[in-house]
């Protein structure tokens, strides 16, 4: 069992909604796995497809944007903003064969604690059985 | 139906004839178009505001230069033109230049655009050794058949959009039996049927849009399908991508030439893209080797996700690119895709926002959860 693959996340969460959200599920003491590294950013409208394709290449094995639902964004329309830019890249993801799988957004709010640990739990099983990012090993990125 | 200028002279005289028109008659402050450097047929573009200048301007030589699109907007960037200028330019050189107005990197205010049918250009190592002009009849005459002409730029082979969107005049080329004898400028709009009053020829009316032109679009669109199908883009997955860009040099070409990559400093030319030895160090002891310089495939994802949306595919890259990497094809491909999910063609209409400029609170629920 000591081989055992351990996913790595990178989770971009919205600092209003999704990071509040993690911070419930901790103090709820909600069980869900280590496998998520967070990152704090102000909007999901922050982050830049360039953050995700580094995190990718980097040998994240899947990389989560997290932010307010839609119409409850703390800037009134960032995560739309930020919903046609994922399209965008997953799309690239898509038409390159790569796996656009290992991309994900999901809305979490701040009361949804119980959520933000089913999402990380479900997403966490999902990449455990598709492997692990291919990119990690490969050494001429 | 639209009015016709017909000119009793070849397509290239007519339109030289045109310019000289505007110029002498000061309709237009200058003339924006390609002009002959040397006699082997290099061309550049150039502003001419002396009527016998013109005698060296090659309005119509299959060559690209640079995407004129991206001079257009340097033009402008600081301040829109104050005075007319008509500008000589390829359909996509057009599309990108209103791609960069929607970017605030330019102005549309007092210009004026000629564009053509446009039949393709040649790489622009066949500009080196007059290679093109040797070209030249080969090429008239494949346009007179409207056939999709050999040894022009694949993406060219491969290109839909060659009628202008939002040209004030057009210059029937494809198809047109004889453009050695007649120049047929279509006038799009009021401004191009003011700009004309006075000038010799015949006015006449027709359609743009002939049996040749939609025969031409099938027929690329088969070069298209052959294309994609030669580099089969989809099927490169990560692996493909390293074989592919790992031919990289890095010399960052692709976007100095690329009129939708406009950042005035990239990112990916400031130091933050260089490795610390930390960072090194780190990624060694996760893989095991690291390649030299790194970050290849990253700078053409990057650069792949920001410029897609607007890639009007006009071929720059591939044919500035020293190490022979197809990437017009690879941008051509996501981009068509890309452009598809948000219903966009760039370029075509200066009014329509950049899908990532806009929503829809209700879109793209597939991408969500």
């Amino acid at each position: 069992m000591k081989d055992e693959f351990k996913p790595r996340i990178i989770g971009f969460l919205c600092n209003w909604c999704s990071y509040a959200g993690a911070d419930l599920a901790g103090t709820s003491r909600l069980q869900y796995p280590p496998s998520l590294l967070p990152i704090r950013v102000m909007c999901s409208s922050r982050v830049d497809p360039l953050f995700v394709i580094s995190a990718f290449l980097r040998g994240a094995d899947a990389v989560l944007i997290a932010g307010c639902h839609p119409g409850d964004c703390h800037y009134q329309e960032g995560n739309y903003y930020a919903r046609r830019r994922f399209a965008c890249v997953r799309k690239v993801f898509e038409t390159l064969g790569m796996e656009s799988d290992r991309l994900r957004l999901s809305w979490i709010s701040a009361s949804e604690g119980p959520r933000f640990a089913n999402v990380i739990t479900e997403y966490t099983e999902k990449i455990k059985k598709m492997g692990p990012n291919p990119a990690k090993k490969n050494i001429f990125l | 139906m639209s009015s016709v200028l017909k000119l009793s002279r070849s397509a290239e005289e007519g339109l030289r004839e045109l310019l000289k028109f505007l110029l002498e008659k000061k309709r237009v402050k200058a003339v924006f178009t390609l002009c002959k450097i040397k006699k082997n047929g290099t061309v550049s573009y150039s502003l001419i505001t002396d009527a016998d200048m013109l005698k060296d301007a090659l309005p119509l030589f299959p060559l690209m230069p640079q995407n004129a699109g991206k001079l257009l907007s340097r033009l402008t960037l600081k301040e829109h033109l104050a005075e007319p200028i008509a500008a000589v330019v390829r359909p996509c050189e057009l599309r990108a230049f209103i791609e960069l107005v929607k970017r605030e990197q330019g102005s549309l205010e007092n210009f004026i655009f000629i564009s053509t049918t446009c039949p393709g250009t040649y790489p622009l190592e066949m500009s080196v050794n007059g290679d093109i002009s040797k070209k030249l009849p080969e090429y008239e005459e494949d346009v007179k058949k409207g056939n999709v002409i050999s040894d022009t730029r694949p993406i060219c082979k491969a290109c839909e959009h060659f009628m202008p969107y939002s040209a004030d005049m057009t210059v029937a080329l494809i198809g047109e039996k004889d453009i050695d004898k007649n120049c047929e400028i279509f006038l799009n709009t009021e401004k191009a049927e003011k700009l004309i009053e006075g000038m010799d020829g015949e006015l006449v009316e027709r359609e743009l849009e002939t049996e040749e032109v939609k025969n031409l679009r099938s027929k690329r669109q088969e070069e298209k399908r052959k294309l994609f199908e030669e580099i089969n883009v989809e099927g490169l997955g990560l692996s493909g991508l390293v074989e592919t860009f790992g031919r990289c040099i890095g010399c960052h070409g692709c976007s100095r030439v690329c009129p939708i990559c406009y950042c005035v400093l990239c990112d990916f030319d400031s130091r933050d893209y260089e490795n610390e030895p930390s960072t090194y160090e780190s990624e060694l002891k996760k893989r095991g080797g690291v390649r030299v310089p790194p970050n290849t495939v990253l700078y053409h994802l990057g650069r792949l996700t920001h410029v897609s949306v607007s890639c009007v595919g006009c071929g720059m890259c591939t044919d500035v690119c020293p190490a022979d990497i197809p990437l017009s094809t690879i941008f051509l491909k996501v981009g068509e895709e890309v452009q598809k999910i948000f219903n966009y063609i760039p370029g075509k209409d200066v009014e329509e926002a950049i899908p990532l400029n806009k929503f829809e609170k209700d879109e793209f629920t597939e991408v969500e959860d």
